[in-house]
């Protein structure tokens, strides 16, 4: 299977630039990136996909037991970068997709040159002193929640917009179709976002860290980004004037002034 | 302080009621505006009320998702904030808010970001439809999806589960390895019609004294489970009555006593069957006494290509007649003959033309173009023939071949024998 359709692989920028790659978290697509491509783009080659089971990926590439946990989704940018033959990444990832970074990085330090945790947490469930912000029972409420909202999904349309990944004016004329997802995908991903625990990966990152978190963020508290900071030896933690979970969305001018202070420093 | 404004005219009192901040206050649903982070500025008196907030506990002190279930208020940051940032609007997403008391109030959710002249994102309005009943709708539908998911999944491990039973089943019936007469070469199939069904076809070899062998092949009637015990009482009875008298008209005639007993007691049970005995080891190959009842011929792949058909209807079908009497057919096999027995679900298969049986003659023809041949490669021929068929073979089917090694005593490898020594 062509890894490029499989995970709805974009490109931007100048073929010779240095790479950064933009991983999106649990939730919607690649166009979670869309104010801060532009920025990134002057000097970078930026390489953005869709994690299999989200946004314009390759349905059929989908395998509920490979997905059912972040090796899987991290074993699938290595696959990115090996087929794309891709010099050292900047790997920039959202939400859960930083610890998918974590994951890659650590199987294959060699193709990565640097991380960009954005609003990453290496384990949302509290356990004993950890406090991740969550309990069991709120992961099973948030499974309701996916249950009840097939956003913009629906069995007869689905076929029609995930078989066309080459129009995809197609897609745009359905609402919410950014976080269009198989709500059977979904609560795989939810489960394997949400129950995971990575705190154990921290200590084997042996590449530069960046940590950027939201003032306000109801998922990845400030004490989490401290304990990131903490456990990642060497790593900078940035705090963003931001409200939420999605920095890029909320205050992209802040989240690129970072990000391209932590390329700089890459280059 | 200004005076009140002169009552309406008493004769439009519908305007009065229709006042706009009456209507934003006691809406039919909840209404509230929030900045870009969320942050809750203005919230209608029905809200308020479904919440158990007074307005100052709410104003400029809460976010909109401080209101909602934990499981909704990731929802909110990971679906409902982006997309409302990425495309203006989101609607009709379902979500829980938590009352003051803690009561959870199921709610659908729509909101638009209102923007200035020059297109900037000003604030969040957004409006809150009572879904109680609506969710509770839902819940149902999805507990009796969830439900037909499970029993779905719990009738393809027990469909699952009966098949390794069956193959297990299946497997008991017949010899795991087929034995290997000295200086002989024998090879065994078994298709299976079905994954669901144990089929009714059996078949073995095994040793007597003084290197004399007994085997068998037969077809019970019917299927499943009873064809099955039957099979077994068949197997046993025909080994154990080879060990005591040897004599192959008496062990099927031992059978059919023991298979009209059951025959008797309604099972209406019966098989067809070809019982016979090989002799002992000659230079000039094996004599074989069979007998038969019901079965369809033996067929006789020669070692100098030639083929035929050996009737063996020593008596009638096995189990049906109270005094059956079975005659024996004697036969010499040398080196290089092969011998196949199988069941008629070879002969009856169907072929290209939905009516038409494959048919003893084209059996015949077809051992023709593979004679001679030993019984691993006429066993192989036929397997291939079988899995040609398809699914025009329906029924199960046994195949057996017994052969005397054309060259029973192998002369030494060249590479063995030592160099310099010749």
């Amino acid at each position: 299977m062509d890894i490029r359709v499989r995970n709805n692989v974009m490109f931007a920028g100048p073929p010779t630039g240095p790479v950064v790659m933009l991983a999106h978290g649990f939730g919607c697509d690649q166009n979670m990136w869309r104010h801060v491509v532009p920025a990134l783009a002057v000097q970078h080659r930026v390489v953005l996909f869709d994690h299999v089971g989200s946004g314009r990926s390759d349905p059929s590439a989908w395998q509920a037991d490979r997905y059912a946990s972040l090796a899987g989704y991290a074993d699938d940018v290595l696959q990115i970068c090996r087929e794309l033959d891709l010099p050292p990444v900047v790997f920039v990832g959202h939400s859960v997709a930083a610890m998918i970074g974590v994951l890659a990085a650590n199987r294959e330090p060699e193709r990565f040159s640097a991380l960009a945790l954005v609003t990453p947490s290496p384990c949302y469930l509290d356990d004993g002193d950890y406090r991740g912000g969550f309990s069991r029972a709120d992961i099973d409420e948030l499974l309701e929640s996916l249950d009840s909202n097939y956003l913009g999904w629906s069995a007869t349309m689905a076929p029609v917009i995930m078989g066309n990944p080459e129009r995809p004016e197609l897609g745009a004329e359905l609402a919410n179709s950014f976080c269009r997802t198989d709500p059977a995908m979904a609560s795989v991903f939810a489960r394997a976002t949400f129950l995971s625990d990575n705190r154990a990966d921290l200590d084997a990152v042996s590449v530069p860290t960046l940590i950027l978190q939201c003032a306000n963020d109801a998922i990845a508290p400030p004490e989490v980004g401290t304990y990131l900071h903490r456990h990642l030896a060497g790593s900078t933690l940035v705090t963003l004037d931001a409200t939420g979970h999605c920095p890029q969305l909320s205050n992209p001018e802040a989240t690129t002034r970072a990000l391209l202070d932590f390329l700089a420093t890459r280059r | 302080m200004s005076t009140p404004e002169p009552e309406q005219p008493a004769q439009t009192p519908g305007m009065l009621e229709d006042n706009a901040d009456d209507l934003y206050e006691h809406a039919p649903c909840g209404i509230l505006s929030t900045q870009l982070d969320g942050t809750i500025v203005k919230i209608n008196a029905t809200l308020l009320e479904w919440l158990g907030y007074t307005r100052d506990e709410l104003a400029e002190r809460q976010r909109f998702s401080d209101l909602l279930s934990v499981g909704g208020r990731i929802y909110h940051e990971t679906h409902y904030a982006p997309l409302l940032a990425m495309q203006g609007h989101v609607g009709g997403v379902a979500l829980d808010l938590r009352a003051k008391n803690g009561a959870k109030l199921p709610v659908l959710v729509t909101s638009t970001v209102k923007t200035g002249g020059d297109g900037q994102p000003l604030l969040i309005r957004t409006t809150i439809f009572d879904a109680r009943d609506r969710r509770a709708y839902e819940q149902e539908l999805l507990r009796a999806r969830n439900a037909a998911e499970q029993a779905a999944e719990a009738l393809e491990q027990e469909r699952q589960r009966l098949q390794q039973l069956v193959a297990g089943l299946q497997q008991s019936l017949l010899p795991e390895k087929l034995a290997v007469p000295p200086g002989m070469q024998t090879a065994g199939y078994y298709h299976m019609a079905s994954a669901d069904q144990v089929g009714g076809d059996f078949y073995d070899l095994f040793p007597l004294t003084g290197d004399r062998w007994g085997f068998f092949l037969g077809d019970v009637c019917g299927k499943g489970v009873q064809a099955a015990a039957v099979t077994a009482l068949a197997r046993y009875t025909l080994r154990a009555a080879a060990v005591y008298d040897p004599d192959p008209a008496a062990v099927l005639g031992n059978l059919n006593a023991v298979l009209y007993q059951d025959y008797l007691s309604n099972t209406e049970r019966y098989c067809t069957v070809i019982f016979g005995i090989l002799g002992p080891r000659t230079p000039a190959g094996r004599t074989v006494i069979v007998t038969g009842g019901g079965h369809p011929p033996l067929l006789f792949l020669r070692a100098d290509g030639s083929t035929d058909y050996v009737p063996v209807s020593g008596g009638p079908l096995v189990g049906v007649f109270p005094d059956a009497h079975f005659s024996v057919t004697t036969m010499h096999l040398e080196p290089g003959d092969t011998i196949i027995l199988y069941t008629d679900g070879l002969t009856e298969a169907r072929t290209s033309t939905p009516q038409q049986q494959y048919g003893s003659e084209a059996l015949l023809a077809y051992a023709g173009r593979i004679a001679p041949a030993a019984a691993p490669a006429a066993v192989a021929a036929l397997t291939e023939l079988i899995t040609g068929f398809g699914p025009g073979l329906a029924d199960d089917t046994a195949i057996m071949a017994l052969s005397i090694a054309s060259d029973p005593l192998p002369r030494p490898e060249p590479d063995n024998v030592p160099a310099g020594r010749g």
